[in-house]
């Protein structure tokens, strides 16, 4: 029988009186064994992650504390060890790995220094031993060239890189437990499909028990052995992944299962004729660290863009598929003129609007619209709810009653109550200010929506709704639709036409089916090969 | 290249760059000034008491105040292009001479101020934000809310009147005892004697200020994930707020510094008039009164040329204490 290292018995977590809830954490019991990885799985507020805090003894003091049950580490509770014990256990026998890895480290220190620490706090070695140490870490965790990255700074990482250095950092003392906290949600998808293989390579070397929190099925489905799923700080079900990926019991993750979008491609509808934007030879380079005076060439080029061609017809979403750095944002900015391209033509019909003045392009704006991702940064939130949507056809000169009877309309046709109507946004939770966002691109009436990424920052299930309402109200309104996202899973579910980019360029472009189907371009292969889960029928 | 040779590099760039910015600043501060009403025959014929029209209009020609303005303009920037400030009709001085006599005295007092109030600004901050929430954080806010809202002159006077008039610790006035003509080390500790309390009074307010900036820093800095990170390494909560935390939280008090030199200058002025220190304040407060725009010009450039040395100084400072700010 393998080793149980863990095991949290009737956990309860105080939240600060006057919070939404008396508990974050509710009664759990959990347990981990060597070499075992598992799940936790549950969407934001269910309390995942301050139940993998409460283990390392790193919850938000003083507010947020243990109420009651225990943490067994090796014969230890570790909520009645003193503060020394802890100290000595964190980072030499339970590691913990970060969400974001820009922020988790110290942005004024070497990888090196920062590994060096580690060292230096649990065992004595010589600076010489320590430097060969770290060395041999990055080594490890397959980072090119560690002689170099050991005196690099984190922000001259890439993402990847930086979350192999946080990974090489939490293995430094081989620690019996390592705890991620959503370690790859940071991460583009292929990079992400490299550090889950790192993850379970280490573990398989150094036989650790990985307590792995994430909110994506498809990570679970290529990684857990066992799976706990969380819902407002209760565990709903538990069991192996393979039982509950495939025979969920609780209703809950019945429908977190549902909401995945399935990998499989939507059928491919009959195309209309009729073309309503065209985009011709897009190039956009950003410059920076101009010489003197800001005159002269700038020493920095990078070509965000490098002539893009897209064609949308009338009724259809185009997916603009790609990781972050590909251009796809850029692209979606110069298309709505939010940043002038450099070069080529876009046709809104027949007009050309990249040759237009702001005020000549003023008819033209209502006919595009666009949906963000960021449904908490993209709304004022000094304004109400009612004037954020009302407000871009009174500027068109629309009269402001039937602006209001528009935007009422509009709150009906998103599913939000009418009285949002006098409320501001911080009232609403994600998905309905994501839901406001849509009303705000649908008041102007436009013939092309522009969604850049707008479901990534929302729970499963939300997204799944979000999705579904978007599908709606462009079959409804006959809409085109040009829809950015990095995430495959939802391009299939609701594109019909896919254009991968990388580095600023289309690699590739075809019908959805089609693309999935049999990808002719490498690196459309390796992205999909990146899914996680795709192996997985839901 | 390396960090040392770009350094090199981008300090030439940005003295060069510098020089127009001066330019500007002499150009503008010479048409403001002119703006005003009265010039320096003015003040000396009242002074004088008996001038006839006829003297006043021969002491312009003399000084060339009888020039139209642009032509004013262009013999002055002529004149500072080849380093000649021009000749204070007042002290019957070369600007020049005048200028850099003073400037010893304002640098000594400046410096000894940003050290004061950096100093202790960063200490206090650290202390307040180490002991949050206890009595000797409730005492330090109080404090720095305090000197943060009195005003300078009062904080000068009381200052003379406790320490000076009561106590006699420290003299009330100047830079140094005339009578005693020390010389040596003797001469070094009686203008530190005086040195003190106009220090203490002009940099209360920064200190105050840097104490609170530093404070809210480290605070800020607390809740950011490199520390749970650090935490999760099984660091020492002393290597967390000593290394960590600490070199962080210093980015934006040392910015702020910067920015305030200049600002420091002004407020020089009443203390430097307070305490009778022979500094540029004073020299500036003087010749404003007796028209002396020769002096006060000089005065500004050089005011002007040392905000853009600071800042430069800092900008270095910067990017060896925060490795995401290249010099370029």
């Amino acid at each position: 029988m393998t080793k149980r290292l863990l095991s949290i018995n009737d956990l309860s977590i105080l939240l600060p009186t006057g919070a939404d809830r008396e508990y974050a954490v509710q009664d759990i019991n959990l347990e981990l064994n060597a070499g075992e990885t598992v799940c936790v799985v549950g969407e934001s507020g269910s309390g995942k992650s301050l139940t993998a805090r409460a283990v390392m003894g790193l919850l938000p003091a003083p507010h947020v504390r243990i109420g009651k049950g225990e943490i067994i580490f090796d014969d230890e509770d570790l909520t009645k060890v003193t503060y020394e014990r802890l100290r000595e256990l964190r980072g030499s026998e339970i590691s913990m790995i970060f969400q974001e890895p820009m922020t988790a480290l110290n942005p004024v220190m070497t990888i090196g220094a920062q590994i060096d620490e580690v060292f230096r706090y649990h065992v004595s070695m010589s600076a010489k031993e320590r430097v060969e140490k770290a060395v041999s870490l990055l080594v490890d965790v397959n980072l090119p060239d560690p002689a170099k990255i050991i005196n690099a700074y984190p922000h001259e990482l890439s993402g990847g890189q930086r979350q192999r250095s946080m990974i090489a950092m939490a293995l430094a003392l081989g620690p019996k437990i390592l705890i991620a906290d959503e370690p790859t949600t940071a991460l583009d998808v292929t990079t992400q499909a490299q550090i889950l293989e790192l993850i379970s390579d280490m573990q398989k070397r150094l036989d650790t028990g990985v307590l792995f929190i994430t909110h994506d099925f498809g990570v679970v489905a290529d990684i857990a052995d066992r799976v706990i799923v969380m819902q407002h700080g209760k565990i709903v079900e538990t069991g192996t992944t393979k039982q509950v990926l495939q025979k969920p019991k609780h209703p809950y993750t019945k429908s977190l299962i549902a909401a995945i979008p399935r990998l499989k491609p939507r059928k491919a509808r009959s195309r209309a004729a009729k073309v309503v934007l065209e985009a011709e030879d897009i190039c956009k380079s950003f410059g920076g660290g101009r010489s003197f005076f800001g005159f002269g060439k700038p020493s920095r080029d990078v070509k965000a863009v490098q002539n893009v061609q897209i064609e949308l017809r009338r009724g259809e979403t185009l997916g603009v598929v790609g990781e972050s750095g590909s251009g796809k944002s850029t692209l979606a900015r110069c298309i709505i003129r939010l940043i002038d391209s450099d070069a080529g033509q876009i046709k809104l019909g027949d007009v050309d609007i990249t040759k237009l003045s702001r005020s000549e392009l003023r008819p033209f704006r209502k006919r595009i619209q666009m949906v963000f991702q960021d449904p908490f940064a993209s709304l004022n939130p000094r304004i109400k709810v009612g004037d954020i949507i009302s407000q871009g056809p009174i500027l068109q000169g629309e009269d402001k009653d039937e602006a209001s009877k528009r935007a009422y309309e509009l709150l009906d046709i998103v599913g939000l109550d009418r009285r949002s109507f006098d409320r501001f946004p911080h009232e609403f939770s994600g998905g309905q200010r994501q839901r406001i966002g849509i009303a705000r691109a649908l008041s102007l009436r436009p013939d092309i929506l522009v969604a850049d990424e707008p479901v990534s920052a929302l729970d499963v299930s939300i997204q799944a709704q979000i999705l579904e309402l978007l599908d709606e109200i462009r079959a409804q309104m006959d809409l085109s639709m040009l829809f950015i996202t990095h995430d495959l899973r939802v391009a299939a579910q609701v594109c019909d036409y896919v254009a991968v980019m990388q580095y600023g360029k289309i690699v590739e472009t075809g019908p959805t089916a089609e693309l999935f189907e049999n990808p002719k371009d490498a690196y459309t292969k390796s992205l999909l090969a990146a899914v996680p889960g795709k192996d997985w029928h839901f | 290249m390396t960090k040392s040779t770009k350094i090199f590099k981008y300090v030439g760039k940005r003295l060069l760059q510098g020089i127009p910015i001066i330019l500007a600043i002499v150009i503008i501060n010479f048409f403001l000034l002119n703006l005003a009403e009265g010039d320096a025959v003015d003040v000396l014929a009242g002074e004088a008491g008996s001038a006839t029209p006829e003297y006043m209009a021969q002491l312009r020609k003399k000084f060339g105040l009888d020039q139209p303005l642009p032509v004013q303009l262009m013999v002055y920037l002529k004149n500072v292009l080849s380093l000649d400030l021009g000749y204070s009709f007042r002290h019957d001085m070369p600007v020049n001479e005048l200028i850099f006599d003073r400037f010893a005295a304002t640098g000594l007092l400046m410096t000894s101020t940003i050290i004061l109030a950096v100093g202790f600004g960063i200490l206090l901050g650290l202390l307040a934000a180490m002991r949050l929430n206890t009595w000797k954080d409730a005492v330090i806010t109080v404090f720095a809310l305090i000197t943060y809202a009195t005003p300078l002159f009062w904080v000068g006077l009381m200052m003379i009147v406790v320490f000076s008039l009561n106590l006699g610790w420290f003299p009330t006035s100047g830079m140094t005892n005339i009578a005693a003509f020390y010389e040596g080390w003797d001469y070094v500790v009686d203008v530190a004697r005086h040195l003190v309390l106009p220090t203490i009074t002009l940099s209360l307010f920064y200190l105050a200020l840097y104490t609170r900036m530093m404070r809210a820093s480290m605070l800020e800095q607390y809740g950011q994930d490199y520390v749970v990170t650090a935490r999760a390494k099984g660091l020492t909560e002393r290597r967390i707020t000593y290394v960590h935390v600490l070199r962080n939280a210093l980015l934006p008090v040392v910015t702020m510094a910067g920015v305030q030199v200049g600002a420091l200058i002004g407020g020089s002025v009443i203390v430097e008039s307070v305490f009778a220190w022979p500094g540029l304040g004073m020299l500036a407060f003087e010749s404003l009164f007796a028209r002396d725009l020769n002096l006060l010009l000089g005065i500004f450039l050089l005011s002007s040329m040392l905000v853009v040395v600071v800042n430069l100084i800092v900008d270095i400072i910067y990017c060896f204490l925060d490795p995401r700010i290249e010099v370029n």
